[in-house]
């Protein structure tokens, strides 16, 4: 077990030099001078050349991947061209929000998608389980912000259940820091829920199709018990793999559902970056959001070999 | 050099009427068996119709402004009602449908194209294998939408960017896909065979691993022309994706967005016709996959 995890995590080591490679290299695609397009329209050649320097553009280009690397190992991620503040401030400051939703979206399609997934599988073929993969169709078909609009005019303008829009810091009060982060989380995790109970019922199917699943039936026991004992645990493995790829769609669908909700969270401060071209914050969020679910990917493998000793054996 | 086609021994059986009758015989099954993909290549065609008639059918100029007529609910004069500049949402819509199908479109080809011929590479030439392969891990431990976004960022937001953005970040999944299946293709007698006769790698490459990618390939790309249409909304909804005096569904909708509650409608179309053709598209993906790769019938 500890040879696999520390294979599993070196092998981590180069994808991280690659994400942050690429980071890199997105300042160098921009077509013309980056400094120039920072700069705006009125800018002198003394603030270019400012820039330029600030940026270290100025300099060759192996120098400047060299100096990128040892910043980010200081944990500098450079400072906004707009504000003037270090990135890593700039994306401290936004991050409760942002881990808030991504935290119950997430929940939300757990608690939504096994369940869906795992009635689904037990009733195949019927009613419900086709009306549950309509809905699981729905879900890769419905864009979040979309969704996110319609719930607006329905459960705040309509019925005046949630807030439109707006976010609550959880220091000022729990319900309301709730109420403020249902819809958005709603609206993100539709996408993921679809997805939980697509792959739930799929595999589901294949298990409930097992011999010792017949036997356990056979020996008398309560359907519930072959369902969640017998049949899910088997099937969970490639479950928890689903649950972690799709913490990438969640945080994809956060940047347009943040701006939705008028959320000052870290999707919104990379949407203003984008259109700022303030790329210090653009290279940061992405090398962050990155390098996070990289980590996420890993501790999702580990979990993997922890649970199935036929992963952790194999060389 | 391929064989010139002879004329079969006497005692072969004449099939082929036979073999196209069955062909199609299965294809009318697959479509007609299949009500969702039925549904699907209805719901593209109709999709496709919109945006090659979309002046015929819209009525109205999608551009024009009518300072007296803003946000208008839908009426017998605006089915869709009007926007904050009062044009009307009808005719933006199905001009929007144009947008939305260029950018599925090439994305999906250029994915394809892209990740086929990297695919094969890496999987068939073992010594560019482990770079290519962790390119692509690179890519691909982006969250999609980050990546398309920063890419649109730094190349500027425009129609040939958007597209060239979404199809950088669409073709590593392909790669994989394609490899993967190239390396168990080469393991397989047919190829073994064809290298035992002394067949060059470019003709082993063409014609017998190719051949049997398309399937895998074209269920890939169905579900990427989908995917397309989605980013492409949420850049443009968010003012980095196509310039707003292309009327598309995202940007249509991130025009609107301040008027959401007070004007639904602006809001409710695009978002309505977005999730109809996402939803048409994907059902074609479904039944592909189920027609074209058996193993997988069953599975998600």
């Amino acid at each position: 077990m500890t040879r696999y995890v520390a294979q599993r995590t070196l092998a981590a080591i180069p994808v991280l030099l690659i994400v942050a490679v690429i980071v890199f290299s997105l300042i160098h695609i921009t077509p013309g001078d980056p400094a120039t397009l920072m700069a705006g329209d009125q800018a002198l050649p003394e603030q270019i050349d400012r820039i330029k320097a600030k940026l270290g553009l100025d300099r060759p280009l192996h120098e400047q991947l060299g100096i990128y690397f040892l910043d980010i190992l200081r944990g500098d991620l450079g400072e906004s061209v707009f504000s003037r503040f270090p990135v890593t401030t700039l994306i401290a400051q936004r991050l409760e929000p942002t881990l808030s939703i991504t935290a119950l979206a997430l929940t939300l399609a757990i608690l939504l998608g096994i369940p869906l997934g795992v009635i689904a599988a037990w009733k195949a073929n019927t009613a419900i389980d086709r009306l549950v993969m309509v809905f699981a169709v729905l879900g890769f078909a419905i864009p979040g912000f979309w969704l996110g609009f319609n719930m607006i005019w329905v459960f705040a303008v309509k019925l005046r259940w949630f807030p439109a829009s707006g976010y609550v810091p959880i220091a000022e009060g729990v319900l309301p820091w709730l109420m403020s982060i249902t819809m958005p989380s709603v609206a993100v995790a539709f996408v993921s829920a679809a997805l939980i109970a697509r792959m739930t019922r799929s595999n589901m199917l294949e298990v409930l199709r097992e011999d010792y699943i017949r036997t356990a039936r056979a020996k008398g026991l309560r359907e519930v018990a072959v369902l969640l004992r017998h049949a899910l645990k088997n099937a969970s493995l490639p479950i928890i793999t689903i649950i972690g790829l799709s913490l990438a769609g969640l945080v994809s669908g956060l940047v347009v559902t943040e701006t939705v909700f008028a959320i000052p969270g870290v999707g919104r401060l990379l949407v203003d970056a984008v259109l700022r071209r303030d790329y210090p914050v653009v290279q940061g969020v992405i090398l962050i959001t990155a390098g996070m679910y990289v980590f996420v990917n890993l501790a999702v493998d580990l979990t993997y070999a922890y649970l199935d000793p036929k992963v952790r054996y194999r060389e | 050099m391929r064989q010139p086609r002879e004329t079969p021994p006497a005692f072969a059986l004449d099939t082929s009427g036979y073999r196209r009758r069955r062909r199609i015989a299965e294809m009318r099954r697959a479509v007609l068996g299949n009500p969702n993909m039925l549904a699907g290549l209805i719901i593209l065609f109709v999709a496709a119709m919109l945006a090659i008639f979309s002046p015929q059918i819209a009525g109205k100029d999608p551009l024009a402004l009518d300072p007296f007529g803003r946000l208008q609910p839908p009426s017998a004069e605006n089915i869709f009602g009007t926007d904050q500049f009062g044009r009307d949402v009808f005719a933006r819509t199905v001009y929007g449908s144009r947008l939305s199908l260029i950018v599925g479109i090439s994305v999906a080809l250029i994915a394809m194209t892209f990740g086929a011929v990297i695919g094969v590479v890496a999987g068939y030439y073992r010594r560019v294998d482990d770079v290519v392969m962790r390119i692509m891990d690179g890519l691909l431990a982006f969250p999609s939408f980050l990546l398309a976004i920063a890419l649109v960022a730094t190349l500027g937001a425009s129609l040939q960017n958007v597209i060239i953005a979404i199809s950088i970040v669409d073709t590593p999944g392909i790669v994989r896909i394609v490899r993967s299946s190239v390396l168990s293709l080469r393991e397989r007698q047919f190829v073994e065979g064809a290298i035992a006769v002394g067949a060059t790698p470019r003709r082993i490459l063409a014609f017998h691993v190719f051949p049997n990618l398309v399937a895998p390939l074209l269920v890939q790309g169905t579900f990427i022309f989908a995917v397309a249409i989605l980013v492409e909304a949420g850049l443009s909804f968010l003012g980095a994706g196509v310039p707003p005096y292309i009327p598309s569904w995202g940007n249509m909708m991130g025009e609107s967005k301040i008027y959401a509650q007070l004007a639904v409608w602006t809001l409710f179309f695009p978002g309505l016709f977005i999730t109809i053709t996402v939803l048409g598209v994907n059902f074609i993906g479904d039944g592909l996959r189920d027609n074209l790769d058996p193993r997988l019938k069953h599975g998600a």
